[in-house]
Formats: structure tokens, sequence, C-alpha cells
């Protein structure tokens, strides 16, 4: 009873962050665009539009629910680590290598790029953690970097061994055996989207249902505790790196042979905000996460379809999304409804035991 | 090799140094009164916007790098409220405000000129060059010294400046003491939350100094990611610093040095994406070397 309460206010204190974003939204969208109606309804209508918009919030919605995912094991262990956007992006890196350079049966071909995505990015998960647990320097310092090198580093790869030379940027094909394939007719949503249920599934079982998960846990929350508890530490927070990079690699590995058919990554690619703003979203819930991710993707979505009509740039997403994360990040906002409620229950509780002394 | 011999690669490194040293430096005085400014990053791309886009329009440099100073201050300060106010995870909130920057500085250049992702159609002014009297008469020196944008100069001084107010004034005193334990500052009758506001004031106005470097010193043009992880690169060259800011100079300087290296290179063909591989790499590793050390170090203090 006392529990779900608490809960109820941890949704009210969301929803109110996302509404006091999307009234700022308005407003700037209000004065910038030159037909604001129309931009407000593509905003947010816009992915209800037609078939192929809708399921564009589908397909974008993959590589957002594997980084919250993701982030959800990583920052669990109490380590802020940002390794994720690397190994996504090595993964892909990887998925387009094997893609190209290997000749495979289809059905062999994705397990192999996904697999070679997962175990890549596992590897670049460890790095942070490793340097930290060794040399002690700061994790979220050195996987910041880490993001720049990677980009620059796997995008050299591919321009070394696969370049299409008539093309001069991206690489060649793909062979036709590694596609995800189209699940739904005339979109571009893939099967990546059972994959993607495959992994929700998988980390809930192993956050929430696993031994390592609880002692993940209860590392992250109180270190010291854990040690007394007689939880291996370093063992799981380690363990926590390698399996969230690992999850992030799988998602950068899908996202290269579902949407694409050639390595067209030439700008640097970063969910790790946008894991980041999900998980929080979904108060780091596993299962939430697509929900959350689904959320987030629809105002992409409508930013874009917005976008298309001129005046008002996409970009201004990102600052939606910043003001969201700010919000539910501070301790302080809506503080004094919390704290009356507090004040409440314990004034019921009085109440009862008083009650209960009489009789 | 022969590149090390060319006056031209040392010249560089101080050019290079230059907006990392600012941010350094606003890393480190946010540090010292106890706050990690992971907002610096967004705070150089706002300033180094609306530098450009003042100027532009204003036709001034003086209005255009007032401007730019005060909307990366105003940011940080933004920051420090949530984080101080509002008890944001200091980290969670700066990711936010950097995220919105980065967005939002895109968004606003094509709100405002129609410009996408550069800022072709503003003439912004750039801060000028000079030539140091007596020092660019001396033959190497002179070459390496003299001749750089103002702001460099200014980040030197201010470094220094930087050095002596956080080791002997009574600002100094009180930043660190706040930063050591703010309890224990509290309870001798510093107020915490009032030196903290001046340190992220400090540091927003460091950190959008090199905004402004960025579009208005050695070129005069914004373009979208320009700053390319410069705020980041500077909480690690602060750690390098262990809070002393002419350690900070030297730590910029070797971030200068790497792409000093990636300019040379990528002139002599290289593959540019290889070689803008170089900075960053160079930074992790000084960075591992330098966390190692002072590990060390403080093991050796431990057990005396």
């Amino acid at each position: 009873m006392k529990k779900k309460k608490k809960d109820w206010y941890g949704v009210i204190r969301v929803l109110a962050a996302v509404a006091l974003a999307f009234i700022i939204a308005t407003i700037i969208i209000a004065i910038v665009a030159e037909d604001p109606a129309t931009a407000l309804h593509k905003f947010f209508l816009g992915p209800f539009s037609t078939k192929r918009n809708f399921f564009n919030v589908i397909e974008s919605m993959i590589p957002l629910v594997f980084a919250a995912l993701a982030i959800n094991i990583m920052h669990k262990s109490g380590l802020f680590s940002m390794a994720a956007d690397s190994a996504f992006y090595m993964a892909g890196v990887t998925a387009a290598s094997i893609a190209i350079g290997c000749k495979l049966p289809a059905g062999v071909h994705q397990v192999v790029i996904i697999l070679a995505g997962a175990l890549v990015g596992g590897l670049i998960g460890l790095i942070p953690v490793l340097i930290k647990k060794f040399c002690g320097a700061n994790e979220l310092v050195v996987s910041l970097m880490m993001g720049y090198l990677f980009f620059n580093f796997g995008y050299w790869l591919i321009r070394e061994f696969f370049i299409d030379i008539a093309n001069g940027s991206y690489s060649v094909k793909f062979e036709k055996t590694a596609s995800l394939g189209k699940m739904i007719q005339g979109t571009n949503t893939h099967y990546g989207v059972l994959i993607m249920i495959v992994a929700v599934i998988l980390v809930w079982i192993l956050m929430d249902k696993s031994k390592f998960g609880r002692e993940l846990k209860i590392t992250g929350a109180n270190r010291r505790f854990a040690k007394y508890a007689g939880i291996n530490v370093g063992g799981v927070i380690v363990g926590s790196q390698f399996v969230g990079g690992a999850v992030a690699g799988a998602g950068g590995a899908v996202e290269m042979i579902g949407m694409y058919s050639k390595f067209e990554w030439i700008i640097s690619v970063s969910y790790v905000w946008d894991g980041i703003l999900i998980n929080l979203l979904a108060s780091t819930k596993p299962l939430f996460i697509p929900l959350a991710a689904f959320f987030i993707s629809y105002i992409r979505v409508g930013a874009t379809v917005m976008s298309r009509g001129g005046d008002v740039d996409a970009e201004i997403v990102s600052v939606i999304q910043g003001i969201i994360i700010l919000l539910v990040a501070s301790e302080r906002f809506l503080y004094t409804m919390k704290k009356r409620q507090e004040e409440k229950e314990a004034l019921e509780n009085q109440l009862i035991e008083d009650k209960k002394a009489e009789e | 090799m022969e590149m090390f011999l060319k006056l031209d690669f040392w010249f560089t490194v101080f050019r290079c140094a230059t907006p990392v040293l600012f941010a350094t430096m606003a890393a480190m005085i946010a540090d010292r009164s106890g706050i990690l400014n992971l907002g610096m990053e967004g705070a150089m791309a706002i300033a180094s916007l609306s530098g450009v886009l003042a100027s532009g329009f204003s036709g001034n440099l003086l209005v255009g790098g007032f401007v730019g100073l005060f909307c990366g201050t105003l940011f940080t300060m933004i920051l420090a409220y949530f984080i101080m106010n509002m008890k944001a995870n200091q980290v969670i909130a700066g990711i936010a405000m950097n995220l919105a920057a980065s967005g939002g500085s895109i968004f606003a250049l094509y709100s405002i000129t129609g410009d996408k992702n550069t800022s072709n159609s503003i003439q912004s002014k750039a801060f000028p060059s000079v030539e140091i009297p007596v020092l660019k008469d001396i033959p190497v020196l002179g070459d390496i010294l003299s001749g750089h944008n103002v702001l460099t100069y200014l980040a030197f001084i201010l470094a220094i400046v930087l050095f002596i107010v956080l080791k002997k004034t009574k600002f100094g005193f009180k930043v660190r003491a706040v930063g050591e334990s703010p309890e224990a500052a509290e309870s001798v009758g510093i107020k915490v939350h009032r030196v903290r506001y001046q340190t992220m004031f400090l540091s927003g106005l460091l950190a959008s100094f090199g905004g402004i470097y960025m579009s208005m010193g050695y070129i005069n043009r914004w373009t979208a990611g320009m700053i390319a992880g410069r705020g980041y690169i500077a909480l690690a060259t602060n750690a390098m610093a262990a809070g002393n800011s002419l350690l900070g100079m030297f730590a910029s300087l070797l971030y200068g040095f790497g792409s000093s290296i990636a300019i040379y290179l990528q002139n002599m063909n290289m593959d540019p994406y290889m070689v803008t591989m170089i900075p960053y790499l160079a930074i992790i590793v000084f960075y591992v070397l330098f966390s190692l050390y002072y590990r060390h170090k403080n093991k050796q203090h431990e057990s005396l």
C-alpha cells in the first residue's frame, strides 16, 4: 500500500517533467514557425500521418532500446561509463566487415554478425573499468574520449578496407545473406524488432531474476555493504560492463544489418544520451524501457516530419530531451508534493497507532 | 620526424592548446570547490555560437565577445542552479545541459539565419593576433611564442593568475576549504553555496572564453560539433593537473602537441580520420600515465 503511493509520485514527476518540456517546446515552435498550427500538428501527430511514418517510429526505437538496456546494466554498478557509444559504433563496423568480407549461408551469417558485434561491444565496455581498476583514471572521462577515438578509428578501418571507390565515403554493398530482412511490406521495419524483444526479456531476467542482477544492485547501492555480504564486488562490476557493452554491441550489429545495405555511418552515431534519458524515464526497470523508447522515438519522428515543412529544425528534440532529463534528475523537482504526501502518510499512521493504543 | 624541427609545428601546439587550457581552468576552479562541471562542452558550444551571431549582427567584435561570454556563463549558472538548489546528480545534469546545448545551438542557428550546421551567411569578426615587441625578435622563441591570438596570451596569463588566486588569496582558501570539506567550511562560517556559485560563474566564464576562441579566434565561423569534446578533454587535463593550473598549462600543451601532430600528418595526405584519432589517443594515454603516477605517489604517502 505504502509502496504503491510512492510509485505514483515517481510517475507524476516524470509526466510533469515531460509536460513542462513540451510546453517549452510548444512556445519555441510557436515563436519560430511561420505557421505554428501546422508545425505543431505535424510534430504531435506526424507519426500517425502515414503507415511509413508510424513504422519509422518502430524501427528507430530498436537502437534506442538496446542503448537504454546497455546503460541500465552499466550504470547500475555505480560506474558512469559512456562506453556504450563506442561499443555500438565498433559493433556496427564489425558487422559491416563480416557482412562484406565473409561468405556464409543466410541464417548463419546474421547470427555470426550479431554475436561478433556483441563480443566486440563487450570488450570495448571493459576498457574504462579495467583502466579504472589498474590505473585509477576516471571511467567517465576515459569513456567520453573513447567515443571520439573509436568513431575515427572505426570509420578509418572501413575506409581502408571496404570503401566503395565510386562513392568515396560509403562502403561497398553487404552480401545479401547478411541482411535481417524487412518484416512489414512497404516500411523499413526489419526483424531486429524481434531480436530487440528477446533482448529486453533476457536483460529483465538477468537484472531482476538472477543472482548476478541482485548482487549488481547491492553493489551499486552500497559497495561497502556488498563487500561485507561476501559479494565479489570487482567481478560483478567488471561483469556488468562486459554484459552492458555486449548488449550495446548487439544493438549496433542489428542496426547495421537491419537498416542498411552498406556502411553509411560517416558521422559519429551517439545513443548514450538517449539511453540515459530512456533509462531514467523507465525508472531503470528493463520492462518499461521499450515503452519509454517508443515515446522518444515518437517525438523524434514527429520532429522529423515537422522539419520537412521547412522552418523548424528537428534538433528541437534534443532541447526537449535535455529538459526532461534535467527535471527528472532533480531531486527537488516537485519535492513539496512528496513532502506533503509523506506528512499526510505519517499523520495517518499516527492516527492508526493511536486507535490501536486506545483499543 | 622532421616536423618536430619546424617552428610552425610548435607554434601550432600553442594554438591548439588554447581552448583546452581555458576549459582546463574552468574544470579546475569548479573541481576545487567540489563540483564536477560536465557542462563545459555545452557552455563552449553556446558561447561560440552566440559570439559569432552577435558579432555578425552588430558588426562589433567586443559586442560579440561579450554576448558569447554572457550566454556561456548564463548556461553554466543554470547548471549550477540545478546541481545546488534542485539537487540534481551533477553528471546527469551536465549531460542533460550538453545535450540541450548541442541540439539547441544547431536549432538556434537554423532558426535565426537559415544556415544548416555552418554559419556561412554570418560575417563574424575575429580576435586579432598580436606580435610581442621584444620577444618577436628573438630567433626561435619569437617564431613560436609571438604572433599568437590575443586570447592565447590571455589563457596563459590567466593560468598564472589562477595559480596565485588558488594558492595565495582568501578567496582561493575558501574555495579549497569548501572543496575539501563542505561541512567543516560551513562550521567556520564560509557560505558553501555562495562560494560554489562564484566558482561556477568563473568556470562558465573561462569555458566561454574557450568557446569564443574556437569560433572567433583562429577562424571566424561556427560549425556544429566544432567543440569536438574539448570540454571533456579538459576533465582529463584537469585530473592530470591535480588542482595546479601551471601543471594544467603543461597538460593542455600535451593535448596541443597531439593536435599539432594530427594537423601535420593531415597535410601530408594521411587519412583524415586516422589522423583525427591522434589527439584523443594521446590524451587517454597521458591521462592513464598520470593516474598511475598519482596512484603510486599516494600509496607511498600512505605507507609513510
